[in-house]
């Protein structure tokens, strides 16, 4: 079976439809209930589900071969070392990173901003710009302000329209002789926006920013290519690709990271120690002080492996067919309003119900087993800009069904009987 | 419906939460306070009017779920005419019962349809937010109060 897709650059082709029932056994827990019902897992943008192969290959790591890496002349070892490298080269392959030095291992995206707003942002000087956008995630809003604002930084904001769409021409003329770096999101956690990163990227280049990206979302979502989109930092954590919390990866350009000084000091991160001062390792390990998260690591790389065996664009595909599906019945159901509704959206359903707060919604979807998340999405600005305190989000990922989508509006249905 | 969803949203409830009693401001009150949970955004002021020791009117504004605005509601309707020190009792009762040991208590009257709240642990923050800022308000403290910082 195919299915038509548009891709990113407009150009229609056709994908082999995801198997989604034969998918679904790939995730254990999908075959938990919950409230005496089957759980419907619908809170994906906040993590995502791990598959057997993740499971097992943290398990096998413990199990059979746990050591601590780049340091140990034994067995065991070598073979974790193997095994945590190995991982790298997936990273690397997975978003066509040109060099396999320019993937740091953090703990997350979160993590991975920190670094460069710490790092590269000791070259900041007072009155240096830095641009975000008001679509942000709290981490790349306040690691800039924690870092950047003391040397005299400014922050500044490009607004969204009411889709909740970067606006362009904003960003354009915002972009300024003081802008030293452009941080944005790929695809924004509370709306689903996909911002055209890749105009945005030559455009920052044009007026000599460096541009990170927050791709925490995107990853899981839609195939990234980090040489094709030319961005200087890409970010992502591995638990929203169906891999392990607390590992994560940072893409920097090779010649910035050589520029740039370490992050944190410790085990791992040198060349040489002396009393009198001490050298850098080479890259990466420059910026992975410490015993990494070995088995994160690992399940990163069984992760990616698995995406890679389903599709990126076969997942892409799947997800937009779902979304489509999910904001027609959205439309037509009395008293919701979409918040976000970008032409180009990711696996994100965003709203609000007349007169039942998201909390209360929340609360009546999970005693019928569906679980999403409602709040401020730690997306606080986002909130501000839409004038409410919060809303519900659905977000869907590869193993989500036609059916899941029925048992969410029939949950939503359930809150207007109660708040009639 | 399920039981233990209907046991949460009883109609008392469902009617203090869209038709919040005792809302808006009170111009001569004597104490007043601002709470806040920044996990789901619910904020309120409460206005206490205190007369040698007694709570004579009690007010509030505000918005959030229906179970902080229903609380808030109730709470007010019942610290009316009480001493303030039966106030922290009152609280303390209310929050044995949401935290489930009892589960009921006949002596908090009307506030007894909350008993629901203790089989939705991640609610009870929403319940008692009214009566975290109630404390507040009486201790006169100046710094708006959060769920978080309070156990």
């Amino acid at each position: 079976m195919l299915s038509d897709v548009t891709a990113m650059n407009g150009v229609a082709r056709q994908v082999p439809a995801l198997d989604v029932m034969r998918r679904r056994q790939d995730f254990p827990i999908l075959r938990r209930e919950v409230n005496r019902h089957d759980l419907v897992y619908l809170d994906n943008a906040a993590t995502s589900q791990k598959p057997w192969s993740v499971i097992e290959a943290e398990r096998h790591y413990y199990a059979d071969y746990n050591a601590n890496i780049h340091r140990g002349i034994h067995r065991l070892s070598q073979e974790a070392t193997d095994a945590y490298e190995a991982a790298r080269d997936k990273v690397r392959e997975f978003i066509n990173a040109p060099r396999r030095e320019e993937i740091v291992f953090t703990r997350g995206s979160t993590e991975a901003i920190n670094l460069v707003a710490s790092s590269y942002g000791q070259h900041l000087q007072a009155g240096d710009e830095i641009l975000i956008t008001e679509m942000e995630h709290h981490s790349n809003i306040v690691p800039w302000q924690l870092y950047c604002q003391p040397s005299g930084a400014v922050l500044r904001v490009v607004p969204i329209n009411d889709a909740g769409e970067l606006v362009v021409e904003q960003f354009k003329s915002l972009l300024g002789p003081r802008t030293r770096l452009v941080a944005l999101t790929h695809m924004s956690n509370a709306l689903g926006s996909i911002n055209p990163v890749k105009a945005l990227v030559d455009l920052a280049h044009r007026a000599g920013a460096v541009v990170l990206v927050d791709g925490a979302q995107a990853v899981a979502h839609l195939p990234v290519d980090v040489t094709d989109l030319d961005c200087d930092f890409y970010v992502f954590s591995g638990h929203k690709l169906y891999g392990p919390t607390g590992i994560g990866v940072l893409f920097a350009k090779f010649s910035l990271l050589e520029a740039m000084p370490p992050y944190q000091g410790g085990g791992d991160m040198i060349k040489s120690v002396s009393f009198a001062g001490s050298t850098w390792n080479e890259l990466p390990y420059k910026f992975e002080a410490g015993t990494p998260n070995i088995a994160g690591g690992i399940g990163l790389g069984a992760a990616i492996d698995y995406v890679r065996s389903v599709g990126m664009d076969v997942i892409a595909a799947h997800e937009a067919e779902l979304l489509a599906y999910a904001t027609a019945r959205a439309e037509a159901f009395p008293g919701l309003s979409l918040i976000g509704t970008a032409c180009d959206k990711g696996a994100i359903l965003s709203f609000t119900l007349a007169g039942i707060h998201p909390h209360d919604v929340g609360t009546i979807l999970d005693t019928q087993g569906v679980a999403v998340r409602t709040g401020h999405h730690c997306a606080m600005p986002v909130m501000d800009r839409y004038g409410v305190p919060a809303t519900v989000r659905a977000s869907f990922a590869l193993y989500n069904t036609r059916q899941e989508v029925d048992a969410l509006f029939r949950g939503l249905a359930k809150a207007r009987e109660i708040f009639e | 419906m399920t039981a233990d969803l209907r046991d949460l949203y009883q109609e008392v409830v469902v009617d203090h939460s869209r038709r919040p009693r005792n809302f808006g401001p009170l111009p001569d009150a004597s104490h007043q306070a601002e709470g806040f949970n920044p996990l789901c955004g619910d904020r309120l002021n409460l206005y206490l009017k205190v007369v040698d020791g007694f709570i004579e009117d009690a007010r509030f504004e505000g918005s959030g779920c229906a179970i902080s605005m229903a609380s808030a509601s109730l709470m007010t309707e019942a610290m009316k005419g009480r001493r303030t020190t039966d106030a922290e009792a009152l609280f303390s009762d209310f929050h044995a019962m949401l935290t489930g040991n009892p589960k009921t208590n006949p002596a908090l009257g009307k506030l007894e349809v909350f008993a629901g709240v203790s089989e939705f642990p991640s609610r009870i923050k929403c319940a008692t937010l009214a009566w975290h800022t109630l404390q507040a308000a009486l201790h006169a403290e100046v710094q708006p109060v959060t769920t978080e910082s309070i156990a």
